[in-house]
């Protein structure tokens, strides 16, 4: 402090600048981990359209992308099966893939930190158990409907995942200042509810049981091209929108009293902040079923390595959680189809794990 | 900083539900001045700078801030203007110190491109100034509770603002440094210009460190002015209900 009570502005200005250098430093590491995301993004992209369980020669898969996708005429060599291996099947599905895991990472990094609560994930807010409930409701009735090409299950699992969140809201007076605790709870309390309706659901299911149950594990075995055309659009606007309020999650990290004294309009801003990780979340469970893991811990393995602030949380756990993904989901394609939430929670867990391990005296929950 | 903004409270009340904690109160800080906030627990200090910062509902009455009711002002640009040191601040994840006292400049940041470097020398300066570039690479939620204190107190230092408000802001620090951060803020008013807004419950500190001091009870106004005329050994007896024979430095 006594720099400062007889400061002489020179020399204070001389170390600023020499200190600016560190900054730089730190503020390039995680550029160069969104690059490196995004190498791994295209690789895990690469790998999953390539491999599979029915082998389809690379350079042939290759050649009916370049085919399809860029209009390139060389001479058909593939089988037709071929081709509707890799462009309806394999493509809708890392593409699904990719953004669920985008938009599961960027919801749980958002509630993390709109909640300041480490344990949040993209279903905390009664999501999961919403969507779960629509979905075991449209299994249950005999009825088939489809707009856009979506099936009733979808439909309702949207819907479902968006009425819980606005019953969770409503019943916690989310609307008013202070409450963010109340939000949990209440969250946690619909979340129970519905999920009695859900066992009932199963209960009454009878040969439907399967279906319901590969649900709540979440799947990208039925990723199709229409229902891409109605969910991606979402989940990239919901993105792209949240990418865009990383100062307001700066300023609530410190709580939102604090938030409010450095300028930020907190009841406005949570509002946005919830309805937008509402809708990427809702649009995601709809795709895939319930994911579990990555929505938790991608966000936190990312503060693990550039700290909390959002500018650089946000767009690495977008570029990592779609990876993740997309590779998780290649492993559980090549076994036969075992749910990739499976595969999220055996990989991603003791990795998960042995960074606490590593950085607990930097790290706690 | 920037040159200081004055402040003005006129006619405010405040009730929380049926309990009315602070009672038509009128009181002028110029710009340039350091007041403090001084009265007993319940007197209204922090409801009366919660009136000024925002965070009370149902406020009665006006607060002008450099003669513009706050109502008519953004938040945003509240903050740009005025710099409120919190009290005890939680981190829900492993936080560097420079990134605490960086958030201190989201107000000037651009909203998507963020910090420019104007932002980073901001917080470099601020920290150097209230003693704490020492700490700047290490997690605050590992600091000694006087060592959070003056890092929230060098995010508003950052932030700048022509005024500064601090609610008890040396309840953790020791002898030194409660005297370093008076000498601080001395030195923030006589240098830079800016108007310093306080409570302290430390009498004989605020006594010391203030050239006005506002006394408080019972969410009126029971004194305003120089040290030595506001605190008499009466008044002390009056509204602290304490002997100041016994208290050092008033008896």
């Amino acid at each position: 402090m006594s720099t400062g009570l007889a400061p002489e502005v020179g020399s204070e200005l001389v170390t600023a600048r020499l200190r600016l250098g560190r900054w730089e430093m730190l503020r390039r590491r995680p550029l160069w981990l969104l690059t490196g995301g995004l190498v791994l993004l295209l690789c895990s992209l690469v790998a999953g359209i390539v491999l599979g369980n029915v082998p389809v020669a690379p350079d042939q898969t290759l050649a009916i992308l370049a085919h399809r996708l860029l209009g390139w005429s060389g001479p058909v060599t593939w089988t037709p099966a071929a081709e509707t291996i890799v462009m309806e099947l394999r493509l809708p599905r890392i593409l699904t893939a990719m953004a669920v895991g985008t938009g599961l990472a960027l919801a749980g990094a958002v509630l993390q930190g709109l909640l300041r609560n480490p344990l949040a994930d993209p279903y905390v807010l009664g999501t999961a158990s919403g969507a779960a409930l629509g979905a075991a409701i449209a299994l249950l009735v005999p009825i088939q409907v489809a707009v856009l090409g979506l099936g009733l299950l979808h439909i309702l699992a949207f819907t479902g995942a968006l009425l819980a969140v606005w019953l969770v809201y409503r019943l916690s007076g989310g609307a008013s200042a202070g409450s963010l605790t109340s939000v949990l709870l209440t969250g946690y309390a619909v979340g129970s509810l519905l999920a009695a309706g859900i066992a009932l659901a199963m209960y009454l299911s009878g040969a439907n049981l399967r279906q319901i149950f590969f649900y709540l594990l979440g799947s990208f075995a039925t990723a199709s091209w229409q229902q891409l055309l109605v969910g991606l659009p979402l989940v990239a606007a919901g993105s792209v929108l949240i990418l865009t309020r990383a100062r307001s999650l700066n300023a609530l990290l410190l709580g939102e009293e604090t938030a409010l004294h450095l300028g930020l309009d907190v009841r406005r801003e949570r509002g946005i902040l919830l309805t937008l990780a509402s809708l990427v979340t809702a649009a995601s469970v709809a795709l895939a079923g319930l994911i579990g893991f990555v929505g938790l811990v991608v966000p936190h393995v990312v503060r693990i390595a550039v700290g909390p602030n959002a500018r650089a949380v946000l767009p690495l756990a977008a570029v990592f959680g779609a990876s993740f993904l997309v590779l998780a989901d290649l492993v559980a394609r090549i076994p036969g189809e075992v749910p990739v939430g499976i595969i999220t929670a055996v990989v991603g867990a003791p990795f998960f794990l042995s960074l606490l391990r590593r950085f607990r005296s930097g790290y706690e929950l | 900083m920037s040159p200081g903004l004055g402040v003005e409270f006129r006619g405010v009340g405040l009730a929380y539900g049926d309990r009315r904690v602070l009672h038509d109160i009128d009181l002028t800080v110029a710009p340039g001045e350091r007041v403090c906030l001084i009265g007993p627990n319940g007197a209204g200090k922090s409801s009366l700078l919660r009136c000024l910062v925002g965070t009370a509902d149902g406020r009665q009455g006006a607060v002008l801030l450099d003669g513009v009711p706050l109502e008519e002002s953004s938040r945003e640009s509240l903050a740009r203007r005025m710099a409120v040191v919190p009290g005890q601040v939680q981190l829900p994840f492993a936080t560097r110190v420079e990134e605490v006292v960086g958030l201190g400049r989201l107000p000037h940041e651009h909203p998507l491109l963020g910090p420019r470097p104007v932002d980073r020398i901001a917080v470099l300066r601020a920290m150097e100034r209230v003693g704490v570039a020492h700490l700047a690479g290490r997690d605050a939620r590992e600091l000694s509770l006087g060592e959070r204190q003056l890092v929230v107190l060098a995010m508003a230092v950052a932030q700048g603002g022509g005024l500064l408000i601090l609610d008890e802001p040396t309840v953790h620090l020791d002898l030194r440094h409660q005297v370093e951060v008076m000498s601080l803020l001395a030195d923030l008013n006589a240098r830079d210009g800016t108007t310093v807004l306080a409570v302290l419950h430390d009498l004989p500190l605020a006594m010391q460190s203030f050239p006005r001091l506002v006394l408080l009870d019972h969410g009126r106004i029971v004194a305003d002015g120089p040290p030595r005329d506001v605190i008499t050994p009466e008044r002390v007896r009056d509204v602290y209900g304490v002997d100041a024979r016994f208290v050092p430095g008033i008896g």
